[in-house]
């Protein structure tokens, strides 16, 4: 009998329960020819990967994307096994054994350094973590940063950049309509930041934030924007790119940072000063064993072989006093055990989604991998969709030719027998759709969005599990 | 989005010869993996040059013995290199003007792999087709 039919379903399991998953998820479902049954596995109790606990707390609409995905997972052939981890409750070895395909979807979980003295002072952060801490990622619930400091860096320019900027420079009222994790709200309160100080390191036309992010900076209630005028004007290189491109929107977001430059300060209690064309050398000791400040060289523009326009440093530096550093440079991959990694770009080892073997080069039988993990921390999240595209047309004409792993055990009971055997406590989709409705519930008593359990333990709590049948490392 | 981008989900196959090597062998590789263009590499792996069929085929009009020829003879030694922080927007543009199918991206001085017009062009699509989906669903499901 032919596997993919309602017979002999095809069983895939996916690892990773963000966009890219379920975009997977979604393209597999849908196909009028196919029939997949699918399990999605989260090393969390709860979905959505960034959707939950990347995206900034006051981008609510961005966050409607999850209806989306709720009905995918209300498909009769998808399963949620929630707090389950690959490498750890499960191994790639064990899923062989019950899934025909297999897609890892885990995303790029730490940041990328930036490989300069003092990076690892006390006060000097991945901007990544102050994000999962902000939107109550229980990985990162007890993190602790100080404050009480007045002047902050933010390295980088992307959108993680701008959220933690913004997140920082927001009032507690501003604060109050978003779903930001309480213990963040509350440490946000009583907060002495006055000055965020956001650090590019090309120009203004270079850099990945967007029009409409840096519009909602010029909103803020009570933060002014400052621009150095000298960095925001075009320099000859970049407007050559700008109109040989025909970038329209390049010359707007230069635009709209000019006139910031021209507005000058409103008397707001606090300041975002955006900076351009300098990066960190060092991160600097106050004596005390902690922060008291960054380095910058001053750089300038040189244009790649290619005409890409790069940083480089020159002689000029110059140091601004700073308590806390938050760097933003970029999310990185990180390897799967088990599974081939390809340590250059911090990627799984994958020819358009096909996973490698790192010997041979050529493709594994039936392991397949989409999303960041896949190509790299890039896009939006609706780039996961054709990303999707392409590790789905891979899996279905492997599995036209026949190449599929050949599982012992493809009975859907079987497998959540074995998962629920190694986390007995695993939360399903029904679960989960329960801690939602929880989290909206509190939300609605508060006047904001949802109230995020930032706990494990209490989300199994909430769901009448026994504290004890969770086991924390 | 950056070369970087594109190289992740394309392995770390970049096929090569030997400037050294005869073009009978070259048109052997490049059946054998069904591309176009081979980086030339020296002895110490460095590329110093780019074969194309076209540069094959323009060398076959004017004369049929091309078998025995050297790699070295008929290859671009003008070459243009990619890097993995280089802007898709740049490539691109570079690569439609100049008229260049496919970019050898060098890193420290090491090849690591090569990008096809098709590869960014396709990149880009996707970017905005991303762009798109994310702009439809926010509109969508707000709706309901």
């Amino acid at each position: 009998m032919r596997l993919g039919t309602a017979e002999r379903p095809l069983r895939v399991a996916v690892v990773g329960a963000g966009p890219a998953g379920f975009y997977v998820a979604e393209h597999l479902l849908s196909r009028p020819d196919l029939v997949a049954a699918i399990d999605m596995f989260d090393r969390l109790p709860t979905p959505f990967g960034l959707v939950r606990a990347g995206v900034a707390p006051d981008h609510q609409k961005i966050k409607a994307v999850t209806a989306a995905f709720d009905k995918v997972a209300a498909h009769p052939r998808f399963r949620f096994f929630g707090g389950v981890e690959l490498g750890k409750d499960v191994s790639p070895d064990d899923l062989r054994g019950y899934y025909h395909q297999i897609v890892y979807a885990t995303g790029a979980q730490t940041d990328r350094r930036m490989g300069v003295p003092g990076e690892d002072l006390p006060g000097s952060h991945p901007a990544t973590e102050f994000v999962a801490w902000y939107n109550g990622h229980p990985d990162y619930r007890d993190c602790q940063f100080d404050l009480s400091q007045e002047r902050v860096a933010v390295v980088g320019v992307g959108n993680v950049a701008v959220d933690v900027a913004r997140i920082l420079l927001r009032t507690p009222a501003e604060l109050a309509r978003t779903d930001i994790a309480e213990h963040a709200r509350e440490a946000l309160r009583h907060s002495r930041v006055r000055e965020v100080h956001l650090l590019g390191r090309r120009g203004p036309a270079q850099a990945a934030f967007t029009n409409p992010e840096i519009k909602e900076l010029g909103e803020l209630e009570a933060a002014d924007v400052v621009v150095v005028p000298e960095e925001v004007e075009l320099d000859p290189l970049s407007r050559a790119a700008l109109e040989k491109a025909g970038d329209r929107a390049g010359a707007r977001k230069v635009e709209i940072l000019q006139s910031y430059a021209r507005r000058g300060q409103e008397g707001k209690p606090r300041r975002l000063v955006l900076r351009f064309l300098v990066s960190p050398v060092a991160v600097l000791d106050n004596g005390a064993g902690a922060v008291g400040g960054i380095r910058l060289a001053r750089n300038r523009l040189i244009a790649s072989a290619t005409g890409a326009l790069q940083a480089q440093a020159t002689a000029q530096l110059e140091e601004l006093p700073v308590g806390l550093v938050f760097r933003s440079v970029g999310y990185r991959g990180l390897p799967l055990s088990g599974v081939p990694f390809d340590d250059r770009w911090g990627v799984v080892l994958n020819d358009k989604g096909r996973v490698l073997d790192p010997d041979t080069k050529q493709p594994l039988t039936g392991e397949y991998t989409a999303g960041w993990i896949k190509r790299g921390p890039t896009g939006v999240i609706g780039t996961n969709k054709p990303d999707a595209v392409e590790t789905v047309a891979g899996m279905l004409e492997d599995l036209a030719a026949g190449l599929t792993q050949a599982p012992s055990e493809p009975d859907p009971a079987a497998a959540e027998r074995f998962v629920r055997q190694r986390r007995p406590d695993l939360v399903t989709y029904a679960d989960w759709r329960r801690l939602d409705a929880l989290e909206v519930a509190q939300g609605q008593a508060r006047g904001c969005p949802r109230v995020k359990f930032t706990r494990v333990e209490e989300m199994l709590a909430a769901l009448g599990r026994r504290d004890d049948a969770w086991r924390p490392e | 989005m950056n070369i970087a981008s594109i190289l992740a989900t394309k392995g770390d196959k970049v096929i090569t010869i030997r400037a050294e090597q005869t073009i009978h062998e070259a048109l052997g590789v490049l059946a054998q993996h069904n591309i176009g263009a081979l980086v030339v590499v020296d002895a110490g792996l460095r590329p110093v040059g780019i074969l194309s069929e076209r540069d094959i085929v323009r060398a076959a009009a004017r004369d049929e013995k091309v078998f025995p020829l050297l790699v070295s003879q008929l290859m671009t030694r003008d070459l243009i290199f990619g890097e993995p922080g280089d802007d898709l927007g740049a490539v691109g543009h570079t690569m439609v003007e100049r008229r260049i199918r496919h970019l050898p991206v060098v890193a420290a001085g090491k090849l690591v792999g090569m990008v096809s017009i098709g590869d960014v062009v396709k990149a880009q699509r996707d970017q905005y087709q991303g762009e798109v989906d994310t702009l439809q669903t926010i509109v969508m499901e707000r709706g309901h």
